[in-house]
């Protein structure tokens, strides 16, 4: 009658699927998000497909700005995959310098985000005045929080959530390399969303 | 084993730089004066190109185990068949002003007169 | 189970303390628990909604007695209901029955409890995971138990919430509205949904014990399998559809709304462009699995009861495993079906109605299995048999009378009348909840160490058989007479309905009827507790890993992490002596001589 449970595959992998319980985990739930932005890509297709007139988001929206975004996320892939290599090369300061900078970049991220959402209600550009704009706000708001919920888990693992390192470095190493398939993806969705939202023509 | 993460850091060096000139390229793409379809086409693979670079290297989906591949074929199936189907219905819609591309619906025979 | 809280702290100081025990425990058994406690209560209640609109039916305009003066004029004026009223009492049946009442019985209850116990795990492979699945789950049915006190009460707009009604009515932009509320409890509701499946599918591909191969497993696991990929990939689309919804609600958006409407005789004013079609499209596409979400897991119940109470091994289990997961599969690509009367062009339409004609054969094929499983057996008629016995025609009939609603021809005639309610109800009340009933009285013993009174059980039983039917059998010919399901008070206006009107008396008494015989099943639960017959670990002669646990399972479930040696169902086989017909999964081969070394 042990209080305390040991999980099997929680830091090794199982023989037969060769992976760790997170590493499932955590495509499954991609698995999902797939679903869900599919669901608002379908529906922008249709909506679009259905207008008689659509608005060219590149003479409605700040592209440049989305752009800057668009280097500020792939730089956050680039800095959250070294902080999980520099781990595997058992350097504890280069993975907090990593993961910092990939947490900044989720902030400038926001940031830019924010003064572009804050021209549109200057301007007056709500979801209430076309299809296009209410899908430009649903998606790139729900990949917003995607981000905030992102940098909550990187913030995490980079202060209180890196203690583990001492004793389970194993363990830790898998976390970081489960959050970063996660960052990864919402990178994968703005990849989608700058070009769609941003570039495409109008009719 | 270091050396094998110096040759992928690299790797992943490699990648950043071609996902940045693949956002380059991509609004250069859009500035050109191609049309709606063409530019969509050009937009779509680009992405695409980029996507598959940061799921294969970055995620490392080109190296993983089966059953990650066996979910996310699932995956990838059921989302054809939700976007496919939807637009398909949508498309084949009785009375409806567009089909998909806004190719003009089929003409519904005025049937309900002769009953 | 909560006797020895007191003076625990200065006994032993690496005990849990009370709260972390059994309010925001990490034992998949104590979540387990709460999930069925909390979702037994959400089908009480919105069994009692159900009651309510049958008073409505049966006697339209007439003063509810008793409950009419106290739910308050608004909602009750003078005692008998209002319109809007009823409206929010058929949304609320609806939504509190599917996703606050059975799922989170059937897959967080029973999936949560058992499959760690089946598949011989300590635990859930996330187990904290597990619990914020379970308190996201409790914030989503609060959201929806207050929405009917926010001004002009609860959603109103049906189950399905269809646009644009369901973005019209209680337009303001407040998030306490009804609709409004409901959009927000179904959010949560789906990322509990999300949380839990990952959970299991992690636990059963991850945590199966040395031994356990897939071909071992109890179909209850496979069946939980199945359903979990079916939450998992079916419902973000609806997460999807429900924040586009909040956003034509909230922000005024009109991804719903096509241009042009007028509303009350004045035009109605926002940008428009919007597809009504989109949100049945993507509300189907989770709500068509999701009946599968419902009916999976009953079907894995009832093949464990089936197979434990026959004494035989299940006949062909091999194809219940591949046609329980070529249905989920083709459940995903027949959602449509429910949508033929929506100006379907024929070609979408075929498409739509041969995979719904070919989804009923994997259907067929589980329900021919547990039919042929009882053929030979010297059937045990205990509670829970009974229970599992009935599912088989009742399922059937639910199914069968689903066939002509699958094809287009016949649906226009039948669409939207009480011929659909009946349909579904045969699938889901006397379908799946007899089997969760016959879960319940089965596992009752693993889970409390007593058993459940048989006679109380058997009073349960046959009058909860004999009103379900009275209950949903006239609504087939109240369906095909044509009367609409939606009338609030039963379509008195329309002269086709006139000779069927009688039956909503007879199904009001068999309303009542069927909850007064479940004050049979709530004193026998609570009796049980403290007066049923004590049992061993294993009172039912079982060949599944739970029975080998301690009773009830202790925190950590296994003594010893057990190795499976053999199948699933191993009762009778060829050459066993007399005095034990079974051969459990944890007995090692020497001590099973006669029973053969593998099976499939």
């Amino acid at each position: 009658m042990s209080a305390h449970i040991e999980i099997p595959y929680n830091m090794d992998e199982r023989p037969d699927t060769g992976l760790y319980n997170a590493k499932l985990g955590v495509w499954l739930f991609l698995a999902s998000e797939v679903m869900l932005f599919g669901a608002l890509f379908s529906s922008y297709v249709l909506l679009r497909t259905g207008a008689s007139t659509w608005e060219a988001g590149h003479l409605i929206l700040n592209w440049k700005l989305a752009m800057v975004n668009t280097f500020v996320l792939i730089g956050s892939s680039v800095t959250m995959v070294m902080s999980w290599a520099a781990l595997k090369m058992n350097n504890l300061a280069k993975f907090k310098l990593y993961m910092g900078l990939t947490v900044l970049c989720g902030i400038a991220f926001l940031v830019i985000k924010g003064i572009e959402y804050a021209a549109k209600f200057e301007h007056g550009l709500l979801p209430n005045q076309s299809t296009f704009m209410a899908i430009y706000f649903t998606m790139t708001g729900l990949h917003g929080l995607h981000v905030i919920g992102g940098m909550i888990v990187n913030g995490y693992l980079l202060g209180p959530g890196s203690k583990m390192w001492a004793t389970e470095p194993q363990r830790f190493t898998n976390r970081i390399e489960v959050a970063g398939l996660y960052w990864h993806f919402v990178d994968l969705v703005w990849i989608f969303l700058f070009p769609t939202l941003y570039l495409l023509p109008g009719k | 084993m270091s050396e094998a993460v110096q040759k992928q850091i690299k790797q992943y060096l490699i990648i950043g730089l071609a996902l940045f000139i693949g956002t380059v390229l991509t609004v250069w793409v859009a500035e050109l004066k191609v049309t709606i379809l063409t530019g969509i086409i050009i937009a779509v693979i680009i992405a695409t190109i980029k996507s598959t670079l940061v799921a294969g290297y970055f995620m490392h989906l080109l190296h993983e185990r089966k059953i990650i591949y066996q979910i996310l074929l699932l995956t990838a199936v059921f989302t054809v068949v939700m976007v496919g189907l939807v637009l398909f219905s949508h498309s084949d819609q009785q009375g409806a002003q567009h089909g998909i591309f806004n190719v003009p619906a089929k003409q519904v025979p005025a049937a309900a007169d002769h009953h | 189970m909560a006797t020895d809280t007191h003076h625990h702290h200065n006994e032993h100081h690496d005990e849990p303390s009370w709260i972390r025990k059994y309010v925001f425990s990490t034992d998949h058994k104590v979540i387990g628990i709460q999930y069925g406690l909390t979702s037994l209560v959400f089908l009480f209640f919105g069994f009692c909604l159900l009651m309510m609109m049958r008073w409505q039916l049966a006697y339209p305009g007439e003063a509810l007695p008793l409950l009419g003066k106290w739910l308050g004029e608004a909602r009750m004026p003078g005692g008998v209901m209002a319109p809007e009223f009823y409206n929010q009492l058929g949304a609320m049946h609806g939504t509190i029955m599917v996703f606050l009442g059975v799922v989170p019985l059937a897959v967080g209850a029973f999936g949560n409890y058992l499959v760690p116990l089946q598949v011989g795990a300590q635990d859930m492979a996330f187990p904290k995971l597990n619990m914020s699945s379970y308190w996201v789950y409790f914030v989503g049915g609060v959201v929806m138990f207050a929405s009917f006190f926010v001004p002009e009460g609860a959603a109103q707009s049906g189950w399905t919430s269809y646009a644009p009604l369901s973005i019209v009515t209680t337009p303001a932009q407040s998030i306490f509205r009804g609709q409004t509320m409901w959009l927000i409890g179904m959010v949560f509701l789906i990322t509990s949904s999300l949380l839990g499946s990952v959970n299991i599918i992690v636990t059963i591909v991850q945590l199966r014990a040395p031994g356990l191969t897939w071909m071992r497993l109890p179909f209850f696991c496979w069946a939980q399998l199945v359903t979990s990929f079916l939450l998992l990939l079916a419902f973000p689309p609806l997460e999807a559809a429900g924040v586009m919804q909040l956003m034509d609600r909230l922000a005024g958006s009109s991804f719903f709304m096509p241009a042009g409407l007028v509303i009350s005789g004045k035009p109605w004013e926002g940008s428009g462009g919007g597809s009504a079609l989109l949100w049945q499209h993507l509300f189907w596409f989770l709500a068509h699995p999701e009946v599968y979400v419902l009916i999976l897991p009953a079907m894995g119940i009832v093949a464990e009861v089936i197979a434990n109470n026959t004494r035989k091994p299940l006949w062909g289990y091999s194809a219940l495993v591949w046609a329980s997961a070529i249905l989920g599969f083709l459940s995903f690509v027949v959602w449509a079906h429910h949508m033929y009367l929506t100006g379907m062009g024929t070609a979408i339409s075929a498409f739509f109605q041969t995979t719904t004609m070919l989804i009923s054969v994997p259907s067929i094929i589980i329900l021919t299995a547990l039919i042929l499983s009882l053929w030979g057996g010297s059937i045990r008629f205990t509670t829970p048999m009974l229970f599992a016995l009935a599912f088989l025609p009742m399922f059937g009939i639910g199914g069968l009378t689903g066939l002509p609603l699958g094809l287009a021809t016949s649906d226009i005639q039948l669409h939207d009348t009480y011929y659909v309610i009946g349909h579904f109800h045969y699938v889901v009340a006397p379908g799946t909840i007899f089997a969760l009933f016959a879960g319940i009285y089965y596992w009752y013993p693993k889970v409390t160490g007593r058993r459940m009174s048989e006679t109380l059980g058997k009073w349960h039983f046959w009058g909860s058989l004999v009103f379900m039917n009275t209950v949903f059998m006239p609504m087939f010919v109240q369906g095909m007479a044509g009367m609409s399901r939606r009338m609030y008070d039963g379509g008195e206006a329309y002269l086709h309905n006139q000779h069927v009107l009688g039956f909503n008396r007879m199904i009001g008494v068999g309303a009542w009827g069927l909850g007064l015989f479940q004050l049979f099943f709530i004193i026998n639960f609570f009796w049980s507790l403290k007066r049923g017959e004590k049992v061993n670990d294993n009172p039912w002669k079982a060949t599944t890993l739970e029975w080998n646990t301690p009773t009830p399972p202790p925190h950590g479930n296994f003594t010893k992490i057990p190795d499976a040696y053999r199948g699933p169902y191993e009762y009778s086989l060829p050459g066993s002596d007399t005095h034990k017909d079974y051969y459990p999964q944890w007995e090692p081969d020497h001590v099973a001589k006669a029973g053969p070394k593998e099976t499939k």
